[in-house]
């Protein structure tokens, strides 16, 4: 290796470490202060000690389920984000399909309408949206949290976009032996689809698991909310104490991370195709 | 091949709970929203709904604590676009360096995106912790090698939003990270080989390979960052609640408060145009760019 090369070797080492210890150092602040003593959290945050776990053993995870009903935050938030995840890549699948492949009157209008609603965020649409799910009787329950993001104009033209760039040849054997479409799409095409379907199901799973907004709009029984409400809620309830909070995070986060660990590639395949698309 | 030819019922089955869906909880409300910019409406009033003209816009856009939440996302979005962008590509380009580690690096620098931001906001509040003992006031103390003076940085009206902004860049950089990488990755390797011949350096293919090849990715980071920045909600109702002295508030948190805490859903609605206009424009002026772009190749 020459000189130079060895140079610019070394300092991209420097420069990764250091960036590495900046993404790293909130975490496992997070991770020791969970297990220590809630004053020495706040006490210890400026100083090397706050990385090191302490004696407190599950002390603070004890604390998180008896001052709050976590196990009732978690199991809205499983219950909520899993449901939209599967009805959704069965309803924007099909119609994902039926777009790219099959043909009727009134298609490609659907298909350009389908990218037009693509643009507007919930947030543009939050307050009507509110006012709507009012009118229906809708507030401060799972359904409310949950059928209005079933379908997806992004979901549907993610499918769209893998289906038309899909081999036609296995379904036009399928057709001649005389399958109908459904019979196609579920036993052929969803086999074959295996990428697309990840990469939806976990864009969808993480903006789901990390809902805020709509979720403070429309809910406010702890019945129906779920985590990140809860984290904020158990935040300023009184006395304020950094350890449990740790502990409220640590265990919010695991099922992602759980997730994000075996599913690397998807995630960040899932991202890069959001950048592709524009 | 009889149920390709014949328009059926068929087909319309396969999009009928996305179009239902759709219809009803996306584009129903846009256009309640703009239906209902024009009125009058208010949760729980006794006065009767009638059409308001252009009244709500004209009041939104003369009330102050409208326009400084305006402002403060044009701030947000002129500090976080660059920082954000620009960091991004540093770390997609030492990433894309042939090194040891590299997927232990990016998955550490990907890792807070699937982060909540709700979480991330309140660890953060830690880090920003007041007095010498605070996280960053101790960093900062080192750094400058005892000449920091610790301060309060989320209720102190020139360090709240500099705050969320650090706090936004740490959750969500690693998502401009890999699109860039991704881009990176699929420039042809002969362009580099192509330059090697010619003798260039390293800092001049940096600057005639890889700027001009990644533009595209660029100027769409660059614009869903941007977008994001406006949507800002989360950080600031969980570190500052739009305080102090409404430093830190948004658009869509005034959006928020007007719909709900005051109950003036009319109004509300009218910001959410507002704010969609914004992203409409973002868009466009995307498209716009990117076709431009196709031209002149």
């Amino acid at each position: 290796m020459s000189r130079p090369r060895l140079f610019t070797t070394v300092l991209v080492y420097v420069l990764l470490f250091s960036l590495a210890l900046m993404f790293i150092v909130p975490i496992v602040m997070m991770l020791a202060g969970s297990f220590k003593a809630d004053a020495r959290v706040l006490l210890e945050a400026g100083s090397w000690r706050g990385y090191l776990p302490a004696d407190m053993g599950l002390q603070n995870y004890r604390d998180v389920f008896e001052r709050v009903p976590f196990l009732r935050y978690l199991l809205n938030s499983v219950f909520i984000s899993t449901t939209i995840v599967v009805a959704g890549l069965l309803v924007n699948s099909l119609a994902g399909y039926a777009l790219a492949r099959l043909r009727w009157p009134g298609r490609d209008s659907l298909l350009l309408g389908v990218i037009a609603l693509m643009i507007i965020p919930l947030e543009a649409i939050a307050v009507p949206l509110f006012y709507e799910v009012t009118v229906l009787g809708w507030r401060d329950t799972y359904l409310v949290q949950i059928i209005p993001f079933i379908a997806n104009a992004f979901s549907i033209y993610l499918f769209y976009a893998f289906f038309i760039d899909l081999p036609e040849a296995l379904e036009e054997a399928a057709r001649i032996d005389g399958a109908g479409p459904w019979r196609i799409f579920f036993s052929i095409v969803v086999p074959n689809a295996r990428p697309v379907f990840a990469t939806v199901a976990i864009l969808t799973f993480l903006t789901q698991w990390g809902a805020f907004l709509w979720p403070l709009m429309v809910t406010h029984s702890e019945d129906v909310r779920p985590l990140p409400l809860g984290i904020a809620a158990f935040y300023t309830l009184p006395p304020l104490q950094w350890g449990d909070i740790f502990a409220f995070g640590v265990m919010m986060v695991i099922p992602v991370l759980f997730i994000f660990v075996f599913f690397q590639h998807w995630f960040v395949k899932g991202v890069a195709t959001t950048g592709i698309k524009g | 091949m009889a149920w390709h030819q014949q328009p059926g019922r068929m087909e319309w089955l396969f999009v009928a709970p996305a179009v239902l869906g759709l219809l009803s909880f996306v584009l129903l409300p846009f256009v309640l929203a703009v239906v209902l910019s024009f009125t009058n409406l208010r949760l729980g009033s006794p006065l009767p709904t009638e059409f308001f003209g252009l009244t709500q816009y004209r009041r939104i856009f003369s009330d102050p604590a409208f326009v400084h939440a305006l402002q403060n996302n044009v701030l947000f979005a002129l500090i976080v676009v660059p920082l954000q962008t620009g960091l991004a590509l540093i770390l997609a380009l030492l990433i894309n360096q042939p090194l040891r580690g590299r997927v232990v690096f990016r998955t550490l620098f990907f890792m807070p995106v699937v982060f909540p931001l709700s979480l991330v906001a309140v660890v953060w509040v830690l880090l920003f912790a007041p007095g010498t003992n605070g996280t960053l006031n101790s960093v900062l103390d080192v750094l400058t090698l005892g000449h920091w003076q610790a301060r309060d940085f989320l209720h102190d009206p020139h360090w709240a939003l500099p705050a969320i902004t650090l706090t936004s860049i740490w959750q969500g950089v690693g998502f401009q990270m890999v699109i860039l990488l991704a881009a990176l990755q699929a420039i042809p390797a002969q362009l580099y080989e192509a330059a090697r011949v010619d003798g260039a350096r390293h800092w001049q293919q940096l600057l005639y390979i890889t700027l001009p090849q990644l533009r595209n990715a660029l100027i769409f980071v660059v614009l869903v960052t941007t977008i994001l920045a406006f949507r800002l909600f989360d950080q600031v109702q969980i570190m500052t609640q739009g305080g102090p002295q409404h430093a830190t508030t948004t658009v869509m948190f005034e959006a928020v408060n007007t719909a709900f805490a005051r109950q003036q859903v009319a109004r509300g609605a009218a910001i959410t145009v507002v704010f969609f206009i914004i992203v409409l424009l973002l868009t466009v002026l995307q498209r716009y760019v990117l076709r431009h772009e196709k031209v002149v190749e």
